[in-house]
């Protein structure tokens, strides 16, 4: 809230400083920067619900901070910076999402990269992993016969994205699916080929793994599955119903 | 014919500080031998085995996408090693920069508008400046690892340089600060290999 008071305090002075006598609400906003002047900022980063180091050894600390402080809030401010800039007033990422379709690839790729880093900090956990509990376990049983089938099948989605992109367990018409998308796509946007309601994500971009596993994305793949929060995979579940 | 990983011909810290020896060790013994490995299995049996690189990407969409994905790997990288050398950098000379010049204005406009190209392409992808079919200089970005010489690329032509900007080639050293890498980059551009491939 501050933050916000004095940034605009700030801009408020340097325009004056600059438009001299001219009144703030005469000037037609003619960048994003101006049209920001007047809007609120619509997304916001969250803190991680854990220490950066708490995923060691699977997920070192470093990754960790420069994924969420650096990466994600990148996708955040970009976003806002866009929102504002192309006149979006929607405050509803998951809608942005569902017409994504409508907006600039910018808006999708960092409307997309917010929503899935959101995410994809609440599947994991300290000392999470093992198996499913609950309607989650019952659910995979149910889609894929057995913990393991369903872990070759998400492995497999996850090794097998060529470049940059995730791996997601979705649900849709009362079925699990696995698949993957392409960069910061996911299953809720209007152009995706998967679709449903994400109930499990896995980051694939090199930036998720590289500082610590390198070339070798399977190993990191390995690892992860010793972090999931199957907490967060049934409270997915039960938005899907 | 099998296709083989060529070998660097300067060491693997010979660019540094502006690109890291891990990050070259990795890049070169790792993922584009992995790109070759993959590669020669996905044509094995097949008539590809007889063409060169450069004739099954300019036929990539007559192939299943593990061959483009890594013959475009393997094309890419094989042309990036010689792109780059411990004496590069400064300015290109000769017909090329005079190239340059006509169609960007001058060497400076040029380096902005393909550092552009380089930070604006979203993910995994490559960066390129190509001699297009009617000689032209042109420069656009390709996703993953096509590049400009596929049948299937949005802007064809002749790559003179190419800039890797998978996160892969700059993340030990720069993490998500991809702008500091392509600004590092251009102390290492080989420009007399750049010259001799605007002359082919």
């Amino acid at each position: 809230m501050n933050k916000k008071t004095n940034r605009r305090k700030f801009i408020q002075q340097v325009g004056m400083a600059t438009l001299g006598t001219i009144a703030l609400s005469q000037i037609k906003p003619v960048s994003a920067f101006a049209n920001s002047l007047d809007g609120e900022v619509l997304f916001t980063l969250d803190a991680l619900p854990y220490e950066f180091k708490a995923l060691e050894p699977h997920i070192d600390a470093l990754t960790m901070e420069i994924h969420h402080d650096r990466h994600h809030r990148a996708y955040v401010d970009n976003l806002n910076k866009l929102c504002a800039k192309e006149g979006i007033q929607e405050k509803s990422i998951e809608v942005i999402l569902s017409k994504v379709g409508s907006y600039s690839a910018g808006v999708k790729n960092n409307a997309g990269g917010h929503y899935n880093h959101s995410l994809f900090w609440k599947m994991m956990k300290a000392n999470g992993g093992g198996l499913p509990t609950g309607a989650a376990n019952d659910a995979i049983n149910a889609s894929f016969g057995t913990f393991d089938q369903f872990k070759t099948k998400f492995i497999e989605a996850s090794k097998s994205r060529f470049g940059s992109g995730w791996a997601w367990l979705v649900a849709k018409d009362g079925k699990l699916n696995i698949g993957s998308t392409a960069n910061q796509e996911n299953p809720l946007m209007d152009i995706s080929e998967l679709k449903g309601t994400p109930v499990l994500c896995l980051d694939v971009w090199e930036h998720a793994y590289y500082l610590k596993y390198q070339n070798k994305r399977a190993d990191y793949i390995d690892a992860w599955f010793n972090t999931i929060n199957w907490d967060t995979v049934n409270a997915q579940l039960k938005l899907a119903k | 014919m099998s296709f083989t990983l060529p070998a660097l011909t300067y060491a693997f810290d010979a660019l540094e500080p502006h690109i890291d020896a891990k990050t070259m060790e990795i890049h070169h013994g790792k993922h584009h031998q992995a790109y070759v490995t993959n590669l020669n299995n996905a044509i094995a049996g097949t008539d590809a085995e007889k063409l060169s690189i450069e004739d099954i990407c300019k036929n990539i969409s007559k192939y299943p996408m593990p061959v483009r994905n890594n013959g475009g790997g393997h094309y890419n990288h094989s042309l990036f090693w010689t792109l780059l050398s411990p004496n590069g950098g400064g300015l290109p000379t000769g017909p090329l920069a005079a190239a340059i010049d006509e169609a960007f204005g001058n060497f400076e406009e040029f380096k902005t508008k393909f550092n552009q190209a380089a930070a604006t392409r979203f993910g995994s992808g490559w960066a390129w400046l190509i001699k297009n079919a009617s000689g032209k200089l042109e420069i656009c970005s390709t996703p993953n690892q096509d590049n400009p010489l596929m049948d299937i690329a949005e802007v064809k032509g002749f790559p003179i340089i190419g800039l890797d900007v998978w996160e892969h080639a700059y993340y030990l050293h720069y993490q998500n600060r991809r702008p500091d890498y392509c600004t590092a980059w251009w102390n290492v551009v080989n420009w007399e290999e750049a010259a001799k491939r605007f002359a082919m």
